[in-house]
């Protein structure tokens, strides 16, 4: 333990390195061996050769901007649900969930104690032909709405309405935390000062619980951009996202260079939309 | 006590605001017990199909209750190495990423040193990369590294890193909440850093190691997208179901998810009532 007295300096950095050194092998290396791949040309028979090949990003995005459109699209709806559907409910626990707060919060994020697949699976039970919801919208004679030929499930809908169950908590838990944190006292003041309930809520509770807005959109957004498995579970091959074809492309083509390519495009476009968000809100909301 | 001092002494508001402040504060409570029940469907759906008596491979039409699925669990050929293999991953993996994670979170928290922004940032991005990156990225790297097979070891190094970030986050924030002086004492009273470290700080951030454990645990045994891009041959539960669901899924994919769910659910619990027990010996 000398050691540790004459080197104080040191220690920081000697509980640092493991596990900034397992993150740097395994999460910042490979993403170079993936823009690495990316350039590459070749076949799974012939190998691939390093051949700064730009043309994999310009066949991505000429081949399948449409799955990126369609994933930003999904997400960014699913997203936008996520928040209306969770923001009064984190409202209620933040503010009267009283002594069941945890109890309450234990129950937004018992459902995903479910293995995931095993979660969407029963969504495929629940929005198949004759399940649960079609069954109920055809008593009510709501079925026409849909305008799918009275289907839901392999409907954009159907893939939309997992994303967004699957994605719930990490919208709900940051709205709960930043609401949580709000004084009451702010908003009994702006009553006091004769704001309505809308008026006070409007300008003192949501603009407060903005950081919590924030931060859920944004961690509900970037999984959800990426996912692949309520396409495939829920959705026919017209919903498929940009992961769907990543997977496919990795896994069943073995078509490395090109996968990687898209991976790099999906990675770089949500970064850059997380930037212009962060611009357009302000970034003093994100670090909150 | 102050709450409600505080509504008393407040002008009455007229019979038309008291009623529609009940209203909306009901609506808000029946809207989020609506919300709950959504939350519920698919979790109610997949215990409820456990019971099912199939008369076919499908799982998808309620046919008669039996108890079979729960006695005979592993009656379907790979379910049980699968659920073996998902487990060893996942303790293992959190204890690892549990370990190193508190010394981060450590370091963070107790030092000022050079790099505490970066280290920051590179705790927060693997959270905001999506995970099919996370899962194409690692293959990449195994790809071109001609000595790596794929299997248990990919996979427990996929997972290790994917919860080291969680571990940080849990621990930290147990770590900036509590009282330093407790550690200054023991310092003062003769103890060195080790010493003061296994008597004081362990005990006191037991809670938060506890809670990243079930954390790690629950994560790894969960994850699908990294492990399917990093497994090779090897199947873990989420890799079965996904496998199974091609074919359509057996019950015994809802007996061992509804084991698992309850699982959590009563350590889960468990950790609420603790919670309660120590805010009442509290107050």
């Amino acid at each position: 333990m000398g050691f540790f007295h004459r080197h104080r300096g040191l220690t920081p950095y000697l509980l640092l390195a493991p596990g900034l050194l397992w993150l740097g092998t395994f999460f910042l290396v490979p993403l170079g061996f993936l823009g690495y791949q990316s350039l590459q040309s070749g076949s799974i028979d012939f190998g691939y050769a390093f051949t700064w090949s730009w043309g994999n990003y310009w066949h991505a995005i000429r081949d399948y901007h449409g799955h990126f459109i369609r994933s930003f699209e999904y997400a960014a709806i699913a997203t936008l649900i996520a928040l209306v559907v969770s923001y009064p409910v984190a409202y209620w626990i933040a503010f009267h969930g009283g002594r069941w707060k945890n109890l309450l919060l234990l129950g937004i994020v018992a459902p995903f104690f479910v293995t995931y697949l095993i979660r969407t699976l029963a969504w495929e039970t629940i929005l198949a032909d004759h399940g649960l919801v079609v069954n109920t919208l055809r008593h009510l004679h709501l079925l026409g709405v849909l305008g799918t030929n009275g289907r839901i499930l392999n409907t954009a809908t159907a893939v939309v309405a997992g994303i967004t169950y699957n994605f719930l908590p990490f919208m709900a838990l940051p709205l709960y935390v930043s609401l949580e944190q709000i004084d009451a006292r702010l908003i009994e003041a702006a009553e006091d000062l004769y704001a309505s309930r809308v008026q006070a809520f409007l300008r003192v509770t949501f603009p407060l619980s903005l950081p919590g807005v924030v931060a859920g959109t944004l961690i509900t957004f970037i999984p959800a951009a990426g996912d692949f498995i309520n396409a495939q579970l829920l959705g026919s091959p017209q919903n498929h996202m940009i992961g769907n074809v990543i997977q496919s492309k990795f896994l069943e083509l073995t078509d490395y260079p090109a996968a990687a390519a898209m991976s790099i495009v999906l990675m770089a476009s949500i970064v850059i939309m997380v930037l212009i968000y962060a611009r357009a809100v302000g970034t003093e909301k994100l670090t909150g | 006590m102050s709450a409600v001092a505080v509504r008393a002494g407040r002008p009455r508001r007229s019979v038309l605001a008291t009623v529609w402040a009940f209203v909306k504060r009901y609506a808000l409570a029946v809207y989020s017990l609506l919300f709950f029940a959504y939350l519920m469907l698919p979790i109610a759906i997949v215990i409820v199909f456990s019971f099912n008596n199939p008369t076919g491979r499908f799982n998808y039409v309620w046919q008669g209750f039996t108890l079979d699925n729960w006695r005979y669990w592993d009656g379907v050929p790979g379910i049980r190495s699968a659920l073996v293999l998902s487990l060893e991953v996942a303790l293992i993996a959190s204890v690892i990423a549990t370990a190193l994670g508190t010394m981060i979170a450590l370091a963070l928290v107790r030092y000022r040193f050079h790099g505490r922004g970066t280290t920051n940032i590179l705790i927060f991005l693997p959270l905001s990369t999506p995970e099919i990156v996370l899962g194409a990225s690692l293959l990449t790297l195994f790809l071109n590294l001609s000595f790596v097979t794929f299997g248990f070891y990919t996979i427990l190094v996929a997972h290790v890193m994917f919860c080291i970030s969680f571990a940080v986050i849990t621990v930290k924030a147990r770590l900036v909440g509590f009282d330093r002086h407790l550690e200054e004492a023991a310092m003062d009273l003769g103890a060195n850093e080790w010493a003061t470290f296994r008597k004081v700080t362990l005990p006191l951030i037991a809670p938060a190691i506890i809670a990243s454990l079930l954390l790690c645990f629950a994560i790894s045994i969960d994850d699908f997208v990294v492990t399917y891009f990093n497994a090779g041959t090897e199947v873990t539960f989420p890799l079965f179901v996904w496998g199974a669901a091609r074919v359509g899924a057996p019950a015994q994919v809802n007996v061992i998810g509804t084991a698992i769910f309850m699982v959590a659910l009563v350590l889960m619990l468990a950790n609420v009532l603790i919670q309660w027990r120590r805010e009442e010996a509290a107050a």
